[in-house]
């Protein structure tokens, strides 16, 4: 066993910490008895461009990644092409 | 007036029975009227680390189905007579207890003692689901480890939506119980240190239970480690958190069963 594995294995708790911190941080939003964010939030998305231009369920894609100091929410929307726009 | 409390955790063999017997043990000792409840119905397992297991006639499946009376099934402790237990059923499955027979039987219980301990089976099925669906206070034990704490934290989302209070929009009262704690790994960075699931959980600590030899002791001769060894580490660990969840202000310690020279000289005769 070398010095530094010597150690590092006494410091396994705060991996423990952190890995639960991050598990927990995406679980709570996606299980127990709340909503599910991005679900609700496709679903009204998709309500509200398909008013206006027809579109396909699949081929839209939210995305929400959650940082420490910054959230972001990504939308993707492929829109048809002009011919099946115009039906 | 009655407090209908839940000891669960999600995860199993963290400490909900050798909990539920301890502080149901600690409560009655303290001179209250406490009836302790099995609800893991097919896996009962509170009759033997109570003692009892011999004495089990009727249990809260024949109660709920009308086929015995509470009175026949309450089984009372040979050693404290103001402490009962009502075992789970062995045989019959989970699906034998209905919403409401369990709510008929725990308000029989609320004019009779001053504390309902129910004992939840692990998981978020039906079973644990019925443990707490009535409750007014919350013991979630958990374990210093990372599955312990995950699935803590789920059954703390179940007891905010599950509950009958939760849906009246009021709240469980919830307390976590950190057991098998051990100090010296925790401060050598080995295990989660109890600041850590505190905060990771958020909410109120109601106890630390040392890993103790005691613990295991107690559960082999069936008797809870408040009784069996009330000066024990564990032992006093359970008195306080009983004392705290009467409302009583109790500083916060961890006891050890740190032994001196003579303990350790004589420390290994059998219990």
């Amino acid at each position: 066993m070398s010095l530094m594995s010597f150690f590092n294995r006494r410091t396994s708790a705060p991996v423990a910490r952190e890995r639960l911190q991050i598990l927990l941080a995406h679980e709570r939003g996606i299980v127990g008895g709340k909503t599910d964010l991005v679900a609700l939030l496709r679903e009204e998305i998709l309500a509200v461009v398909g008013r206006h231009v027809t579109i396909e369920r699949d081929r839209v894609q939210v995305k929400m990644n959650r940082g420490a100091d910054l959230s972001t929410l990504e939308i993707e929307v492929e829109l048809p092409g002009p011919d099946l726009a115009r039906a | 007036m009655a407090k209908v409390l839940v000891v669960t955790s999600g995860k199993g063999g963290v400490g909900k029975t050798t909990s539920t017997a301890a502080l149901g043990g600690a409560l009655a000792q303290g001179g209250e009227k406490v009836v302790v409840i099995d609800f893991d119905v097919g896996l009962r397992n509170l009759d033997l680390v109570m003692g009892a297991e011999r004495r089990v006639v009727f249990d809260l499946i024949n109660v709920v189905q009308g086929d015995a009376k509470l009175s026949q099934a309450l089984i009372r402790d040979k050693r404290l007579e103001n402490l009962s237990l009502l075992p789970a059923s062995q045989t019959r499955d989970k699906d034998a207890l209905t919403e409401e027979g369990v709510a008929r039987v725990l308000a029989e219980l609320r004019e009779k003692f001053d504390w309902i301990v129910c004992d939840s089976p692990a998981g978020i099925e039906r079973g644990a689901t019925l443990a707490m669906r009535h409750a007014d206070v919350a013991v979630v034990v958990t374990n210093p480890e990372v599955s312990s704490v995950r699935d803590s934290d789920r059954i703390i989302g179940l007891l905010d939506s599950k509950t009958e209070k939760a849906e009246k929009g009021e709240r469980v009262e919830k307390h976590l119980l950190l057991t098998r704690y051990d100090q010296g790994r925790a401060e050598r960075g080995e295990m989660l240190k109890k600041e850590d699931v505190l905060e990771i959980l958020s909410i109120p600590l109601l106890g630390i239970i040392p890993e103790s030899e005691e613990v295991l002791r107690a559960s082999n001769v069936g008797t809870p480690v408040t009784l069996n060894n009330p000066n024990s580490a564990p032992g006093r660990a359970y008195f306080d958190a009983a004392r705290r969840l009467k409302g009583e202000t109790v500083e916060m310690m961890i006891p050890s069963d740190r032994k001196g020279l003579l303990g350790k000289l004589f420390g290994r005769r059998a219990a």
